[in-house]
This record gives C-alpha cells, sequence and structure tokens, in this order.
C-alpha cells in the first residue's frame, strides 16, 4: 500500500510570517497536532507542532501577561529540517520514518510541491485496516518452519476448507528456526480449519482446548 | 392470576436449519422442553406460540434489499450472485430453503415474548429460539439471518418508548446488537465475552463505548480465554448490578448463549453449569427491584447440544418461573434414556458439573488479574449506580 492511497489531501498549513496566535487558533479550530509551513512559493519550509507551539507561549504561573509573544512569527519557532514522504512511498516505510525519528506526522512532497500529509494516527487506522479486524473473524495461529513456501503451503489448506482469510500477519516464531503465521479467518467455527491443519502436519498454536496455555 | 413467565415455543423452530453437519442445531430446543417436561417444571399454559415478525418490523432493523435477498434465496435453488454481498451462502451462514419464514418466526416469537411482558400479561417472557445477536443491518453473520435481539429492543423503542438494558452473555460478543444502538443513549448494550483477540466477531473491546450522544451506553467486558466461574461470575455480578442501577431501565432483554461452557466446541472459556444459575438470578432480581419485573430471556449460541444446552436453559427457565434448582439434583432418568441412543456422547445426569471433570488451567491467577482490570476499565464512563 502507497502513501498517496491514504495520505491526507487537505492539508492546513500557516505562512512563515503568521503569527503565533494565529497558528494556535487554526491548530485548536481544525483540531490537528501538526501545520506544515509554506512560503510565497508554496514551499515546505517548515513545521510546527502543537508541542512547539506550547513551548513558545509564556508559563501559566507568570503573573504579568505577556501578549507580545503571541505576535511573533512562526517562523522564530518552526523547525526547518523537516523529515518529508514521497507519495509512492510505502507505508510501512513511512511508519518507520515516524517510529526511527520520534515524529508524529510526515508531510507528503512531489516535486518540491506540498500534496499532503500523514500522521501516526493514519498509520494506526491503516495498520487496523491491515490486520482485518473491521470485519467479524476469527484468529488462527500456525507455527511453521521459518523457510520458503510455508506460507503458501498453509495458505492452500484455507483454500481447500473454502475459508475466507481477511489478514495475514507473520512473526518471528518462540522456538529457533519457526515462524508463526496468523490469520484472521470469517468464520466463527474454526473446527473444521484446525482439523485439516493438524491433518496437513502443521502445529496450531490457536484455536486451543481450554486447559491449554495462552 | 398472572402466571410470573412464559415460554415462547414452536415445532416451527426447527425449520432454522442450515444443514446436518452445521453446529447452530436447533434440536437443543426439543432437548430442553423435553428436560424441562420431565422435571415438571414446566406446564401446558406456561407455553405461548410465536408469531411472525411482518417486514415492517424486521426494517426496524434491518436494510429492505437485505430482507429481499434473504426471501430470495430462500426460495432460489442456485446461490444468487449477490448473496455472498449480504453474508448469505457462506460456510457459517448457508441458504437454506424458506429461511425467511424460518427467520421471522424467530423473530416474531422474540416480539411476541416483549407484547407479553409490556401488556403485563406476565412478568417474564423467554424464547430460546431468538437470541441471533451477529445479524447486521444488511448482512448475515455467525449463523445469524436477521436479528431478533436488535428487532424487538426496536420495537420497545417505538411502540413503549422505554429504556432498555440489554444484557448479553454469549461468549461471543454481540456485536449486531451494539452496532445497531451504538449511539442510542435510550437502550444499553452490555456484553460480557471471551476477547475478540481470538474469537469470532473480533470486536467488543472496552474502548468500543458507543458513539455521539450514546457514548458511555456500550459496554464491553472482554474476558480473557479460559476463563473460569469465579473470576466471570466476579465480573458479571459487578458489571451488571453496577450499570443496571446506573442505567435505570424501564426493561431488561438478556440474550442467554450458554457456550462459554468448558464442553462447548467453538470458544475457549473454562466455565462450569454453575453460571448458568447465578446468571438469570441477578437478571431477575434485577429485574424486580429496577423495572416491575418486565424481563425478556432470548437464548443464542450453545453448540454442546447434548450435554451443555439442555441443561443451562432448563436452569434458566427454573429461575424466572420461580423454581428456582438448589443442590445437584440428577436428571430425570426418562430425559436420558430417551435420548442417550440418538447422542453421540455420554448424557451428564445430574444437574452441575462434577468438579473432577474441569480442565486444569495453568495461568488462573493471571486470567483472573487481567480480568479485574478489564472489569475497572470497563466501567470508567458508564452509568453507575
Amino acid at each position: 500500500m502507497l502513501i498517496e492511497d491514504i495520505m491526507n489531501r487537505n492539508v492546513v498549513t500557516v505562512k512563515p510570517t503568521d503569527s503565533i496566535r494565529l497558528a494556535m487558533l487554526v491548530a485548536a479550530q481544525q483540531r490537528i497536532r501538526h501545520l506544515p509551513v509554506l512560503d510565497e512559493n508554496n514551499k515546505l519550509v517548515g513545521i510546527l507542532s502543537d508541542r512547539d507551539l506550547r513551548d513558545a507561549c509564556p508559563s501559566k504561573f507568570e503573573c504579568e501577561q505577556n501578549d507580545e509573544i503571541y505576535n511573533r512569527p512562526v517562523s522564530e519557532i518552526m523547525h526547518r529540517d523537516v523529515i518529508t514522504a514521497h507519495p509512492l512511498d510505502f507505508v510501512e516505510e513511512a511508519a518507520f520514518s515516524l517510529y526511527d525519528n520520534k515524529i508524529g506526522c510526515l508531510p507528503v512532497i512531489d516535486q518540491d510541491e506540498l500534496k499532503g500529509i500523514i500522521t501516526e494516527t493514519d498509520i494506526l487506522h491503516t495498520l487496523v485496516e491491515l490486520m482485518g479486524v473491521q470485519y467479524p473473524s476469527s484468529h488462527v495461529e500456525v507455527e511453521v518452519n521459518d523457510q520458503p513456501g510455508m506460507l503458501a503451503d498453509v495458505a492452500a489448506v484455507f483454500k481447500q476448507t473454502r475459508s475466507n482469510v481477511t489478514s495475514v500477519l507473520v512473526f518471528p516464531g518462540k522456538h529457533h528456526g519457526k515462524k508463526n503465521l496468523v490469520f484472521r479467518v470469517q468464520t466463527i467455527d474454526t473446527r473444521k480449519i484446525k482439523t485439516a491443519l493438524e491433518e496437513a502436519g502443521y502445529k496450531v498454536c490457536w484455536p486451543q482446548e481450554p486447559g491449554g496455555a495462552i | 392470576m398472572k402466571p410470573s413467565s412464559l415460554f415462547i415455543y414452536s415445532k416451527n423452530y426447527q425449520n432454522y436449519r442450515f444443514h446436518d453437519d452445521h453446529p447452530f442445531n436447533q434440536k437443543r430446543l426439543e432437548l430442553t422442553l423435553d428436560l424441562l417436561q420431565e422435571m415438571q417444571i414446566i406446564q401446558e399454559d406456561h407455553i405461548a406460540e410465536p408469531r411472525y415478525a411482518t417486514d415492517e418490523e424486521l426494517s426496524l432493523v434491518h436494510d429492505l434489499q437485505y430482507i429481499k435477498a434473504v426471501k430470495e434465496s430462500g426460495y432460489s435453488e442456485e446461490l444468487l450472485p449477490v448473496a455472498s454481498s449480504y453474508g448469505l451462502g457462506t460456510e457459517d451462514t448457508p441458504t437454506f430453503p424458506m429461511m425467511h419464514e424460518a427467520t421471522s418466526l424467530i423473530v416474531g416469537g422474540t416480539l411476541r415474548a416483549t407484547e407479553l411482558v409490556m401488556s403485563g400479561e406476565c412478568d417474564h417472557a423467554v424464547n430460546l429460539a431468538g437470541g441471533l445477536h451477529h445479524g447486521l443491518r444488511g448482512r448475515a453473520s455467525g449463523f445469524c439471518v436477521y436479528n431478533d435481539c436488535s428487532v424487538a429492543i426496536a420495537y420497545l423503542r417505538k411502540h413503549y418508548d422505554a429504556r432498555v438494558l440489554y444484557i448479553d452473555t454469549d461468549a461471543h460478543h454481540g456485536d449486531g446488537t451494539q452496532w445497531s444502538f451504538y449511539d442510542d443513549p435510550d437502550v444499553l448494550c452490555l456484553s460480557l465475552h471471551e476477547t475478540g483477540k481470538y474469537l469470532f466477531p473480533g470486536t467488543g473491546s472496552i474502548t468500543e463505548r458507543g458513539d455521539g450522544q450514546g457514548y458511555g451506553y456500550s459496554v464491553n467486558v472482554p474476558l480473557e480465554p479460559f476463563t473460569e466461574d469465579d473470576s466471570w461470575l466476579e465480573s458479571y455480578t459487578s458489571v451488571v448490578t453496577q450499570v443496571a442501577r446506573g442505567f435505570k431501565p424501564d426493561v431488561i432483554v438478556t440474550q442467554n448463549g450458554c457456550d462459554s461452557h468448558f464442553l462447548d466446541p467453538l470458544t475457549h472459556l473454562s466455565c462450569s453449569m454453575e453460571i448458568y444459575r447465578q446468571i438469570p438470578k441477578l437478571a431477575h432480581q434485577l429485574a424486580h427491584e429496577l423495572c416491575g419485573g418486565r424481563l425478556i430471556a432470548t437464548g443464542g449460541g450453545g453448540y454442546d447440544i447434548w450435554r451443555v444446552v439442555p441443561r443451562a436453559w432448563t436452569l434458566l427457565w427454573a429461575e424466572l418461573s420461580d423454581q428456582p434448582i438448589f443442590d445437584n439434583p440428577i436428571l430425570p432418568s426418562s430425559w436420558t434414556s430417551r435420548w442417550q441412543s440418538t447422542s453421540p456422547v455420554e448424557l451428564p445426569d445430574r444437574m452441575f458439573d462434577q468438579p473432577e471433570r474441569f480442565p486444569f488451567i495453568p495461568r488462573r491467577a493471571e486470567i483472573t488479574s487481567k480480568n479485574k482490570s478489564t472489569v475497572e476499565k470497563a466501567l470508567l464512563y458508564c452509568p453507575r449506580g
């Protein structure tokens, strides 16, 4: 899945010369946490997070009112070294970039032009969809050898039982040289699948009989 | 004097039948009624006939297009091309002849129960064929074609403007009913179930609390697999009592799936028959305390139809008809001997389970503590009394 499939295209932005007051107002009204800063040529020159805005404000405990701060331009507090993504990047690259850089959003840039924005919330939502939990489904987990073709072999068993799989995840296994395949299957009754998998020689980690270990 | 409880039953309930190998088997109703009769806790004047739900009543909850597809599927030899987009013709919910009529009778049974209770002809009414809580607005799911619980609740809202407390104790989350009233603050859907992390339908997390005006009016208690009686009952009693007293309903609708038993083949909870004595007991008490006794009970899941369902639902009827069962009586031998030859498993001889038959649960302490914290979180934003 590509960034352009899930990015938000209606980006709310500010200009470097806009005041901090305006930026705070926009962020609050639109209920967003990140504001890309565009210059007069619509080129991305910086980014502001809600934390940058809060850091710039005087403390609540300050006795003297100092409203002057709110009139300063956002160019004074914005981050200029912006980490961005491209519309043709994969979702997993973007997720890794957010995680690795400990940031909450990526402006999406194509040929110097701002095309969209992607936030950690969008990524999480996509992840939820990729895991297939929005359909009524059951969890089936199989331990397989860590070698080529195992996923296809197990998938063939699902085909044979006419089960509709809504998502597949592959995890490193608990045991050396093993991997766990986790399927969400559109059925309430997983017994047929379990039997078919066991007959094909696979170790089924879930479903288990009462008394088994989770 | 009016009877405390009526039992909605028809032989035609057997028409809700997918095929011979399907786990959802209404033979369990026959087994249950027979056990009730053998134990002499039900008489002819306790039994009321169901009626058919009309299309207009079904459309209180379901899309007309979907109702049309269900009707056509029941008359067609071939699978309709649109069937799969309505969740029909799948492994779980295959089509079968006259499926619209068969399901409408079940929905009508729950509506009949509703009318009897609301008109004051009885305090409580039981429709064990009902409890089809996975049925969605425009889609069949998890063995359920139409959702009788949702239709009955919508009917209660429309005709009686009643505040409805729905308590769902099936091991599977009551997703269909929850989504029907997700933004309605006059319907509180409370579901205790095995966590959707592993089990169908995958929903019912504590964070599903309702939407908009209805925020706080969906309460979910997802329990860990292998949860046993003590932890199950502690969670049930604490959540149901507090929520019911806080919500102050006009009527209680319960879904009494009995697939949390350790012998049930589709789930992984490890409870015994004891919870099926306690579940209706508390619901019964609360109905009298809060809503003049008005209680409509439906059936639900239950896939060990020989050893679990007849006993569990006998306990339900016994409680609601003011004939609670104490000690551990021996089941009538006439019942056991009549059915033993058809049963593939050995039938139990007593009402409650022998403790030595329970499986050993290796992580009991962790499971109990996790359930405790789930209960605390589930109660955070809902009405509490």
